[in-house]
């Protein structure tokens, strides 16, 4: 290790009588970027790994309102499959994940490689497409429940405009309220993911794009065999975000359904929202807090394991 | 009680409040942990305050605002964890026992011996506020829940009468649907759903049935052949409700009643104070009636749970907390500003509306022939975890095209595992 060597090469110029004071400064010098990092490194292992572990613990115990730590096993794991309204929560967050990150990667990557073209009014258009991200999701969701309810919103309007045999009424609709959450997920975050692709391309060299033209490369064809692969990293960025803005949506849900209609639009985070605090089921919510970061461990590890590994070899 | 265990953290309002009120050697110190924070219940609850400080009391305010109750009962539960209870808190049904039998509730037994509690309230309302036979809670008041609110001029349009059975109610809402109106006004809550629901279980299967089934959780009265009649009459009740019912807030439902856009609302007696707003006058623009083929009475209240607290201060502030909460001034002026009718059946009924004299007066008789019987979707029949599997049970079936059959069956699975 160079720096080491270089380090210590100072220390040991500083000679026999400064010996101990340099001993001291060289070890702070040594140690300072942990020194600086530990208090927040502390601060994270106790209150995310502590309370992991507290919430695995609960998990495994008969705790209603109040924690109890009588471990009864996975008792809990077995008998939370049992529940009709966790098997909607999942059914319907694995649907709401696969749309949800599928079409904001999609329609992200589409307005990014449209707005690389050299075109007026960029920086307009880029703001406009990324402001969504800014609003919080209680708003998206009340602003995009007014405007999906039949009775006040596009459907409405269609029906004053003369067109009464448009009908648009997927949020009272027990089978197509969750793709209204898709819906205004997917117009909140595609801009997110168009203005890190956007920068992404921006930073591809240039060079070799001119070189590929020279060489009568496609356009399409140097997407597809140049940019793209050079910004894969970009992908997973946006990737790991979407998804656990998937996992733990809530207050959309909240906003625009209530998780209604009855309980259609249930997702995970609000099954254990109901559980722990509306129900006295502590042992429940804290099962299905632990079912949900395990899917995400399952997604992400492996994805980011196989990521660090190529980014060594490469 | 002795003062003063170490390590105990006192917020900074209670130790000022405890330090000011320590002066005095009646001092009389309250923190009141409650929901009440919106329109006439915040009236109602400075109505309270204004009592107590009068009588020469600190109050400490906590209101917790949202959810219902959800974030209180947060606040609630890390400040019991943490060793310091608030004096007072707003928390009712069964949860009181549950608080009761964790240990944490105070013994007013001495004031309600002094005040005679135990002639002044129903019997079933007495159950609910104590444990062990020990009274550890305060009722406010009492809601009605099984009330059916009707607009009269529209129920004239199809020249119907006041139903009084579920037929007679299917037969009114088939007539106005014929004439282009939406029988039923509703709210796609699940709560609201459950209120239907209970006013159904009522009406077909009579109090005994009730309390079998919402009360004792009984397997059999859960999928007895009343229970499938119950959700028939809850799937008639869907064609019976306007399209865009899901979601809506149960004051915009009364709001069509009263606009005329629906004849008829299930709802419980909250539901006046939107008349009231409105200057209608019960009665004449509207109608309460009892929900159809009931003659008993869901019984829904609000109540304080006293906690167990240190400091002599605290303690005394306690006793005339609870003493006041159930006097006669507080009872007539809270339950005027709330629209619920008092907890003590003694009182003057002078001061209170047609409709809350039809409460008072059912009341009476509905504790003289054993139909008084408590709500269960508004967490006072059972608690929380089998409100919750019978709030998504009702509510699924309600949004589905599930049939009765499945209905019961799924129910006695989820009652079940809630247990």
């Amino acid at each position: 290790m160079p720096a080491d060597a270089v380090a210590s090469a100072r220390a040991a110029d500083t000679g026999d009588a400064g010996a101990g004071d340099a001993g001291a400064r060289g070890w702070l010098q040594r140690h300072l970027s942990k020194l600086v990092v530990a208090p927040s490194f502390a601060a994270a292992l106790i209150f995310f790994y502590g309370f992991i572990l507290w919430t695995v613990i609960i998990s495994l115990t008969g705790s209603r309102m109040l924690p109890s730590y009588e471990i009864v096993g996975f008792e809990n794991y077995v008998n939370i499959w049992r529940l009709s309204r966790w098997e909607t929560a999942v059914e319907n967050l694995f649907l709401f994940g696969v749309l949800f990150m599928g079409l904001s990667m999609a329609l992200g990557c589409l307005l990014a490689v449209l707005l690389d073209q050299r075109i007026r009014a960029e920086g307009a258009l880029r703001t406009i497409y990324l402001y969504p991200m800014a609003i919080s999701y209680i708003v998206t969701g009340t602003a995009w429940k007014w405007l999906l309810d039949p009775g006040i919103g596009l459907e409405k309007a269609m029906h004053d405009l003369g067109w009464t045999g448009f009908a648009f009424n997927w949020i009272n609709d027990p089978d197509m309220a969750i793709y209204t959450i898709v819906l205004a997920a997917v117009w909140q975050a595609s801009g997110f993911v168009m203005a890190m692709v956007l920068a992404a391309l921006r930073g591809v060299d240039d060079e070799i794009i001119k070189a590929a033209w020279l060489d009568g490369a496609s356009l399409a064809n140097i997407y597809r065999r140049i940019i793209i692969p050079t910004i894969r990293p970009v992908f997973l960025s946006a990737f790991v975000i979407l998804m656990h803005l998937a996992i733990k949506t809530f207050d959309l849900v909240m906003a625009l359904t209530a998780a209604g209609p009855g309980t259609a639009t249930s997702v995970p985070a609000t099954f254990m929202y109901d559980m722990a605090f509306q129900r006295d089921r502590l042992d429940f919510a804290a099962t299905s807090a632990v079912m949900m970061l395990a899917t995400v461990a399952a997604i992400i590890v492996p994805y980011l394991y196989s990521e660090i590994r190529s980014g060594k070899r490469g | 009680m002795h003062r003063a265990t170490t390590g105990r953290t006192l917020g900074l309002a209670v130790g000022l409040a405890t330090a000011l009120a320590g002066t005095g050697a009646q001092a009389q110190t309250a923190e009141v942990l409650h929901y009440w924070t919106s329109g006439g219940e915040a009236r109602a609850v400075a109505a309270l305050q204004e009592e107590f400080e009068a009588a020469g009391g600190t109050w400490v305010d906590a209101p917790v605002a949202g959810g219902g109750g959800d974030a209180q009962a947060t606040v609630l539960r890390s400040r019991v964890l943490a060793g310091d209870p608030p004096t007072a808190v707003q928390i009712k049904g069964p949860n009181i026992h549950d608080w009761a039998a964790e240990g944490v509730l105070a013994n007013l037994d001495a004031v309600a011996a002094e005040a005679g509690w135990d002639d002044i309230l129903p019997p079933l309302l007495r159950d609910i506020v104590t444990y062990d036979d020990q009274y550890v809670a305060v009722p406010v008041n009492i809601h009605r829940v099984n009330w059916l609110w009707i607009n009269p001029e529209v129920l004239a349009e199809v020249g119907a009468e006041v139903p009084t059975t579920w037929d007679e109610f299917n037969a009114t809402a088939d007539a106005l649907l014929e004439a282009g109106i939406t029988p039923l006004a509703h709210g796609g809550q699940p709560w609201q759903d459950a209120t239907v629901f209970e006013t159904v279980v009522l009406g077909l299967g009579g109090p005994d049935f009730y309390r079998q089934a919402l009360v004792e959780l009984d397997a059999d009265a859960l999928t007895s052949d009343t229970m499938i009649a119950v959700f028939d009459q809850m799937r008639r009740i869907t064609g019976y409700v306007d399209p865009n019912f899901p979601g809506r807030d149960w004051n915009l439902a009364t709001g069509m009643v009263m606009n005329g856009e629906a004849a008829m609302q299930i709802m419980g007696d909250w539901a006046k104070g939107e008349f009231a707003a409105s200057e209608l006058t019960p009665d004449e623009d509207y109608l309460c009636v009892p929900t159809p083929g009931t003659s008993g009475f869901v019984l829904n209240s609000d109540s304080f749970a006293f906690f167990e607290v240190e400091g002599d201060d605290r303690v005394a502030g306690q006793d005339l907390l609870a003493g006041l909460i159930l006097g006669e001034s507080f009872q007539e002026t809270f339950n005027l500003f709330k629209g619920s009718i008092p907890a003590r059946t003694d009182l003057d009924r002078s001061a209170f509306d047609a409709c809350a004299v039809r409460s008072m007066e059912d009341l009476d008789s509905a504790v003289a022939e054993g139909s008084l019987v408590p709500s269960m979707a508004h967490e006072i029949a059972i608690g929380r975890a089998p409100r919750g599997a019978f709030l998504d049970v009702v509510t699924q079936h309600f949004n589905s095209d599930m049939s009765s059959q499945e209905a019961v069956e799924l129910l006695l699975e989820e009652v079940e595992l809630a247990m």
